[in-house]
């Protein structure tokens, strides 16, 4: 692949303003499912239907002072934030919003993913240690030890994935699954046989939601329990930065599911593929996603890390096993 | 380790059911008030602060400052004050101070009245920066709503 | 409870929960002694909130205490006005007319589920569910529009009169009272058990955790739901009646299993068999007067006078000394939830905080209550 210098330029604004825009959107989503699935309206007054609500926080936000409070860690504290966001934002780089959408078709594309997924964790970690507090504390420590439990059945889920088609960069992933639904990797047929992946979709989405660390695993936030975890020191933009870095994963993480397993930009009757496929599929599952925080009360740290360790690293690794039984053996 | 099984199989039904649920609501109509667009009617016996009923004949309060209400309010927060006037029988109020600062809406008053005196107003929405302000004078209250 | 891990008492921190935290529903401060998430010690303090009422009902006559009443247990004032009014009949020797003993028992009853359907909304928002409350608060308005028809306010009524209620209710509030029993009756199976008690999730939160023994209750004198999730069947409505209760059929729920789960399935039945008392009260509902002639003044006989009712969340004794003047001697109250609390030390002992934090929210603290 070529390089010139406007791959780097046409990427750094678009997903600047891709992920500026869902930042601040996802926002007025949850908000408003929120209020509709509470039979209440959600935010009306700003704006038709509330629209111009986000901007209204973003500006009251930014406005606010930026309180350092005593006894913090000043460097560790103001940095946090900034490294909640910068995961986020880099691994839309591989993402492949459709055949000639994608700012860089990286071998390890899914690794890099990973990679900075974990990065991602060290934001809560270090917001949450460098804060002096005690429920940060605590909510740092349990949002590590749910993150490292839940990165081992998604990778599994993944390695089967990539052992169907042969392949870690999400664009040949993609490419491999054209052709309509039945060829996606959820409903995946390979040598004559169905492959159970839709279990692997099943795992792959809760780890996901486990990862982000939404409800019902929420365990770093737990507003009831922990005031506001991580970020009970935070105010201002640097509140602000961790709540864009949160709905970013979001996105990136409904990204990574539609292109491992939902066929990514491929429409599903096999007709016109193209980019709006891909952001109908993205929203849909963000659209799960807030549904699911609004339905269940929020679980237990040692039942999340039952959850992972009991069911679904077994399931997964069956799961690996079985898949490449029925591609290489059978 | 049937339980394990168990688990997962009703636990999974349990979710579903409970999304499927959320679901329903979602479509269905908003049943909050749109509040300050529309204000709720106040029923019959709301109780908001006490005011004084005007004679429907003078327009004048009925009350004849007996000083009942005064004394059976739990937090004292009643002053009357009333004189005879010439070539009438009884006493008219001069003065009707109530202090809502300290009112817990209980209805003594209204309910050791005799003379058709007291009522409570249909007013909720009284907000105010500066505590002077619920300091009522339902004497002026009266005259001004006339 | 055994623990999963063994506590090192030198390596522990102390955690201020309050006065000001989500999960404790108003000014409750509780010391924590934690080790890591486990709890080595948690002490409860108390007092944030105290007004002294006791002492206000010796400086006004017996009638200008009852607004106070309401404003202890403030989501179940109309059995707390109830209590007072029994007492200071019992002093007086008022004769109460049976409408208003009618009366009564539908608004406390109505009361009751308001006072649990918050409960209900309160503790699930404790562990995380927001959805639920507003279904619940939903419903509960529904009784609050209702109660603000017949006694003119939403939360601190004062609707009870010595020898009587306030004002008479009205056929659209026995209608209106009818739809509702219908309509919660239709919403309960959905939208509360099968979206709330029958979640996996819910069911791992609760279930065996926050364990109390009946001995424990013994000890602590606790009641209502807590007692009765831990297997004590005693309730005053049945065991000591009052009022037109013992016309009435109904059952007291009564569950072994000690756990928190088992005082959720207690308020649960509860809200039923307050739908039941409800509707036979509405059906046998007779004519009369609603208020006795009752003098001016109350100046009851010297002497020791003792009542309790039922409220949501426990038995509530008024205990009434009388010097035979026209203010109370003394006036002491035993308030449920004083008891409940007391429980909380030494059961959350070696509990994760998530899991304090659930039990706590099980056993329907009302703060103002506590502290009076």
């Amino acid at each position: 692949m070529e390089t010139s210098i406007w791959r780097p330029i046409l990427y750094l604004v678009g997903i600047m303003a891709f992920a500026g825009l869902n930042a601040a959107y996802l926002g007025w989503c949850e908000r408003k499912g929120a209020g509709r699935i509470q039979r209440r309206p959600g935010p009306k007054e700003v704006g038709f239907a509330g629209l111009l609500q986000p901007l209204a926080d973003g500006i009251k936000l930014m406005t606010k002072q930026l309180m350092v409070p005593q006894g913090v860690d000043g460097i560790i504290f103001r940095v946090a934030p900034v490294i909640a966001m910068i995961p986020a934002i880099t691994s839309m780089v591989v993402i492949p919003f459709s055949g000639n959408i994608q700012a860089r078709a990286m071998e390890l594309s899914v690794l890099l993913i990973f990679a900075l997924a974990s990065l991602g964790m060290m934001a809560v970690l270090l917001g949450g240690w460098a804060s002096g507090n005690k429920y940060a504390i605590i909510s740092s420590a349990r949002a590590v030890s749910q993150n490292l439990a839940y990165e081992i059945p998604m990778l599994l889920t993944v390695i089967s994935i990539v052992m169907i088609s042969g392949s870690m960069n999400l664009r040949d992933i993609a490419i491999d699954q054209q052709g309509g639904f039945w060829h996606w990797n959820i409903f995946r047929f390979e040598n004559g046989h169905f492959l159970y992946m839709w279990i692997g979709f099943i795992i792959f989405f809760i780890c996901s939601l486990a990862e982000t660390n939404r409800a019902p695993f929420d365990m770093a936030e737990a507003e009831s329990e922990l005031v506001a975890g991580y970020m009970t020191e935070y105010g201002s933009m640097g509140f602000g930065l961790f709540m864009m870095g949160e709905y970013l994963n979001i996105v990136v993480g409904a990204c990574l599911t539609a292109t491992l397993f939902l066929g990514g930009w491929d429409c599903p009757f096999g007709l016109t593929p193209g980019v709006w496929w891909f952001l109908l599929k993205i929203y849909v599952l963000i659209f799960t996603v807030i549904w699911v925080r609004w339905t269940y009360p929020r679980t237990q740290i040692y039942r999340l890390l039952n959850l992972s360790w009991k069911i679904l690293i077994p399931f997964s690794l069956v799961n690996v096993l079985v898949t490449a039984a029925l591609i290489k053996v059978f | 380790m049937s339980g394990y099984w168990s688990d997962i199989l009703v636990g999974s039904k349990s979710l579903v059911t409970g999304l499927m649920i959320t679901a329903r609501q979602f479509f269905r109509p908003v049943v909050t008030e749109n509040y300050p667009y529309e204000v709720p009617e106040m029923t019959e016996r709301f109780r908001g602060h006490i005011e004084l009923i005007a004679n429907e004949e003078t327009g004048k309060p009925n009350c004849i400052a007996c000083m009942a209400c005064q004394r059976a309010c739990p937090s004292d927060c009643i002053s009357v004050a009333g004189k005879k006037m010439e070539g009438e029988k009884k006493k008219t109020v001069t003065k009707y101070v109530l202090d809502f600062t300290k009112c817990s809406l209980c209805g003594s008053c209204v309910e050791s009245c005799k003379f058709n005196a007291l009522r409570f107003s249909k007013e909720y929405n009284l907000v105010s920066f500066n505590k002077d302000d619920f300091i009522i004078d339902l004497v002026k209250r009266l005259e001004d709503q006339n | 409870m055994t623990l999963p891990v063994e506590l090192r008492h030198d390596e522990t921190f102390v955690l201020n929960l309050g006065p000001q935290h989500p999960a404790t529903h108003g000014v409750l401060r509780v010391k924590l002694t934690m080790d890591g998430e486990y709890i080595v010690k948690a002490e409860p303090v108390l007092g944030y909130v105290h007004r002294m009422h006791e002492k206000l009902a010796e400086a006004g006559n017996f009638a200008q205490f009852m607004p106070n009443t309401a404003r202890m247990d403030y989501l179940h004032a109309l059995a707390f006005n109830q209590g007072y009014a029994l007492v200071v009949e019992k002093a007086a020797g008022i004769e109460v007319p049976e409408r208003a003993e009618y009366i009564r028992v539908i608004t406390v009853e109505l009361n009751r589920i308001a006072s649990h359907l918050l409960w209900w909304a309160a503790f699930l928002l404790d562990l995380g569910g927001f959805t639920p409350l507003l279904y619940a608060f939903d419903d509960r308005e529904q009784i609050l529009d209702l109660l603000e028809r017949i006694t003119g306010s939403r939360l601190t009524y004062c609707y009870m009169r010595f020898g009587g209620v306030y004002n008479d209710i009205d056929d659209e509030f026995i209608t209106g009272t009818r739809d509702f029993i219908k309509r919660l009756r239709s919403r309960m199976p959905s939208l509360y058990h099968d979206l709330v008690t029958h979640n996996i999730i819910l069911i791992k939160r609760i279930k065996d955790i926050g364990f109390i023994t009946a001995e424990q209750c013994r000890k602590y004198g606790a009641t209502g739901p807590v007692a009765r999730g831990s297997g004590i069947d005693y309730d005053v409505r049945k065991n000591e009646p009052f009022s037109i209760y013992p016309e009435l059929d109904f059952d007291i729920p009564v569950y072994n299993e000690c756990d928190s789960m088992a005082r959720y399935m207690v308020r649960m039945d509860e809200i039923e068999q307050s739908l039941r008392i409800i509707e036979q009260a509405l059906d046998k509902l007779p004519d009369g007067p609603v208020q006795a002639k009752v003098p001016k003044l109350l100046k009851p006989e010297e002497g020791y006078y003792y009542s309790a009712v039922e409220t949501a969340r426990g038995s509530l004794g008024h205990r009434l000394i009388c010097d035979g003047g026209k203010t109370p001697y003394r006036l002491k109250l035993r308030s449920p939830t004083f008891s409940n609390l007391s429980l909380f030390g030494e059961v959350a002992e070696g509990m994760l905080l998530a899991d304090a934090l659930a039990f706590m929210g099980s056993l329907d603290l009302v703060i103002p209550e506590i502290d009076r």
